[in-house]
């Protein structure tokens, strides 16, 4: 083969390959996605890729019971008359058998109450579903003319110009154009109700509106029934999220970076055993805290309270933060500081003026990691949060532990989790890759 | 710094200059300051009392919460620059020498107070509590560390640990590797890498979840669900319960027995205790793809930072794409691989939301850190929960300095 043949080959593999690995890295993701928009009912029962149109064995047709053999021997095979005059076996019938006329013949249920269908396969999706009956127009009190002779027919204004007996009406007329028209009641108080058939498809938002709400909600379920549920406040947990994610992030930038500055520019007593001190607090995971933290909060009362886990969340962040920034601060020129100092400028209008904005690439990198870090954060918040501070994913872990059916919720509730980092994540993904870059070392 | 000693006059030195108005300014400011960072935190612990002045909490929930984010991280944020401000204002009016003193610790000292509050004092309570009985009350010497190192609990989990470890960082480094090669030399890097990096901004609860939707099993006469099982009963298999979690399977009778693709593993598995492990590896998975972006981000990075002529001369040379690969390419980024790994290695140690979410209550799952949560919020045995925290402690420390060796000789930057 050519070199650009094999060129061109290389190519296409490596292309290929990668699209793959990518298509399957994000079939997850997007399954949920695509779930979040579906009824419940129809999470309960059917996958998500079945809303890509598909061919499927729909019924078309039933069989009437006494056409159905009931008292054959299931080992043995056996013919339905109604069908034809193959025989199969039981086996084989529940599984479906094709016709040469394109259909499928399909027993299901058992012998003595099963029923037999008959199919064809048609593109579908689970989107589109049968059309229902839905009331479209309701008319009342005032709205009606009531001054019609019974026995004489007569139009109503609203729903078209025929004209029927009143005793049609109300038994219920189908018009022209496709409606349902039926007067309920008598003529002096009764209203006139109007039905149309509607393609219903089956997406809704009702999943996110009712994560978000803390309110009680309703939902129907597969046989019509309407249950009251409670939303589990999603977008409280957001907002606490929120507040709990931005303090601790701002928080520890500030500490390190004075300290950092400090660590790097000043000199002072202990300055080597404080810096190693810092560092090795990169060592300890967050585990060994919890128990005296826990306890001395207790002690405070602040437990359960955003202050606790601000200073949890700044703690851990501060090793690695310090450790970020020194290496940055350490390398900036220092020439630029020196003239600063010669000028007179104190250590702190420096750090404002010169080291902070100089070190807004470091800084804007452990922002990210940090906001990220501490936004999925589960444990932290297991361990500080309580009653009405929670965050979304212990509000997420809820859902999953105690609803664990209530799919509905579980899909839109991950994505009310995600929006946000992932908002961050697309729009300053050169950041975090940097942030990563340097801070590989945080666990 | 020496050349601002000389720079200053003698008179700057002297007590005449120092600007007491100003010191008893700045002090009063911080009084008043902390005073009304307390008063914040009053509100803080009980706001619903204090705003039912005009707006009412049981009504509008939504409200309450956004003037309490707002209040919160106002209170938080301002009220520290706040501080700061004003304690550098009475710094630089002290006189000379007392300034240089005070400044850098004022700059140093609220990071390392809280480290050692956070981090530091802890590991030596921790330590202290792990020899202590479960309400830290009684000295019990060793017992709660031959209690972790013989139960079979904290054996499971220490094997469930290793799983993770080696299969968890293998496959992420491994897969990262490939992805971050192929890459390199495609038209769509950047694309690439965006989808493949996507998971590490989800949360480990959320990944969970997404998860979930792909391993679930409902019962072989409904219609299948999960996207694992669909396919697999599309090809006309059983469908199986992957992770024998009891809150998925509601429908299903599987708790703790023998699954039909557990029965289908070779002996010797089963002899040396790794059935029960087999649940781990559908977790594993869920953490290899959050991972994997993180080694590929990195591997990348190093990847093109290999000189080029390296690879040229090497091709000129005659050696094949394999060669290049194994013989130049790993080596020259071997810092980066063993960063990577033990950063991987590391996490995995600590792996806790996952397991937690997906596994819950399934003993055959359970990890260090679980365990650890278990201790301490459902057996409240605090001695032993010390204890697995200090054994973490222990097992991460010889990986973090091996971290740290390597990563202070990359440029961080």
């Amino acid at each position: 083969m050519s070199t650009k043949a094999r060129n061109t080959l290389n190519q296409v593999l490596i292309n290929g390959s990668l699209t793959i690995i990518c298509i399957l890295w994000t079939i997850p993701t997007i399954g949920v996605f695509i779930s979040s928009f579906r009824t419940r009912f129809d999470i309960q029962t059917s996958g998500w890729w079945q809303v890509f149109p598909h061919r499927e064995w729909q019924m078309t047709d039933e069989l009437a019971d006494e056409d159905l053999p009931r008292d054959f021997d299931i080992d043995i095979p056996f013919a339905i008359p109604a069908v034809g005059d193959v025989e199969y076996s039981f086996d084989e019938w529940r599984e479906g058998v094709e016709t040469p006329d394109g259909k499928r013949v399909q027993w299901i249920g058992n012998k003595r109450l099963g029923r037999v269908e008959i199919q064809e396969e048609v593109w579908t999706s689970a989107l589109a579903t049968e059309p229902v009956w839905e009331q479209t127009l309701l008319l009342e009190g005032d709205d009606l003319n009531r001054e019609f002779d019974n026995d004489a027919p007569f139009a109503i204004a609203q729903v078209g110009p025929d004209e029927f007996t009143f005793d049609e009406w109300r038994e219920g007329v189908e018009t022209a154009d496709g409606k349902r028209v039926q007067w309920v009641g008598n003529k002096r108080i009764g209203r006139l109700e109007v039905q149309e058939e509607v393609d219903r498809i089956q997406l809704t938002f009702d999943n996110y509106r009712n994560v978000l709400t803390g309110k009680n909600f309703e939902i129907k379920d597969a046989e019509g029934n309407v249950k009251t549920e409670r939303g589990p406040d999603m977008s409280g947990a957001f907002l606490n999220s929120l507040a709990v994610t931005i303090p601790a992030t701002i928080i520890p930038i500030s500490f390190a970076a004075f300290a950092a500055y400090a660590f790097a520019w000043m000199r002072f007593p202990f300055r080597r055993a404080l810096f190693i001190m810092v560092v090795a607090m990169l060592v300890v995971p967050l585990q060994i805290a919890l128990i005296p933290l826990l306890r001395d909060f207790n002690g405070l009362n602040i437990n359960g309270t955003f202050l606790a886990i601000w200073l949890a969340h700044t703690g851990f962040g501060l090793p690695l933060a310090t450790y970020l920034f020194y290496n940055y601060i350490s390398a900036l020129p220092r020439e630029t500081l020196e003239s600063a100092f010669i000028d007179g400028a104190s250590h702190f209008t420096v750090f404002m003026r010169l080291i902070l904005p100089l070190s807004m690439p470091a800084i804007a990198s452990f922002c990210i990691f940090q906001f990220m870090w501490v936004w999925n954060d589960y444990l932290v918040a297991l361990i500080f949060l309580g009653g009405q501070n929670k965050v979304v994913t212990m509000r997420l872990a809820e859902i999953v532990g105690s609803r664990g059916n209530d799919w509905h919720l579980l899909t839109a509730g991950a994505f009310v989790s995600m929006i946000l980092p992932l908002i961050v994540f697309f729009s300053l993904q050169r950041y975090f890759i940097r942030g990563l870059l340097a801070g590989s070392v945080k666990g | 710094m020496a050349t601002t000693a000389s720079n200053q006059s003698v008179e700057e030195r002297s007590w005449e200059r120092v600007n007491f108005g100003s010191i008893l300014l700045g002090l009063a400011l911080l009084a008043g300051t902390i005073y009304l960072l307390f008063l914040g935190f009053k509100f803080l612990q009980t706001p619903e009392v204090y705003v039912t002045g005009f707006i009412d909490p049981l009504e509008q929930p939504l409200a309450l919460k956004s003037i309490i984010t707002l209040f919160a991280i106002i209170w938080g944020v301002a009220g520290m620059a706040i501080v700061f401000y004003l304690l550098n204002m009475i710094a630089d009016a002290l006189p000379y020498y007392l300034r240089q003193y005070v400044t850098p610790y004022i700059f140093v000292l609220p990071a390392s107070a809280l480290l050692i509050y956070t981090l530091g004092l802890p590991t030596v309570r921790t330590i202290r509590t792990s020899f202590f009985d479960r309400n830290n009350e009684n000295f019990v010497g060793w017992e709660n560390y031959a209690e972790v190192f013989t139960s079979r609990i904290m054996l499971t989990a220490f094997r469930n640990n290793l799983l993770w470890l080696v299969f968890g960082a293998t496959l992420s480094v491994v897969i990262g590797l490939v992805i971050a090669t192929l890459a390199d030399r495609s038209r769509f890097e950047k694309l690439a890498k965006s989808i493949i990096f996507l998971p590490m901004a989800i949360s480990f609860v959320g990944a969970g979840v997404i998860w979930n939707f792909v391993y679930v099993v409902r019962d072989e006469s409904s219609q299948q669900i999960g996207l694992l099982n669909a396919i697999l009963v599309e090809f006309g298999f059983e469908p199986q319960a992957w992770t024998t979690t009891l809150w998925i399977n509601n429908l299903v009778e599987n708790s703790g027995g023998i699954q039909a693709w557990q029965a289908a593993l070779p002996e010797w598995l089963v002899e040396y205790g790794l059935l029960g492990g087999a649940h781990n590896f559908f977790l594993i998975v869920i953490f290899v793809w959050l991972q994997a972006g993180f080694a590929m981000v990195l591997f990348s990075a190093a990847l093109k930072g290999i000189p080029n002529e390296l690879l040229e001369a090497a091709r000129v040379d005659g050696a094949s794409e394999w060669l290049i690969f194994f013989r130049i390419m790993i080596p020259s980024i071997w810092g980066t691989i063993v960063t990577v790994s033990t950063t991987i290695i590391i996490a995995s140690l600590k792996i806790f939301d996952i397991v937690r979410v997906m596994g819950r209550g399934q003993a055959s799952t359970q990890v260090i850190a679980t365990q650890f949560y278990q201790e301490i919020n459902v057996t409240n045995n605090k001695g032993l929960a010390a204890t697995i925290a200090v054994v973490l402690l222990v097992a991460v420390i010889p990986v973090m300095i091996y971290n740290l060796r390597e990563f202070s000789q990359r440029e961080a930057f």
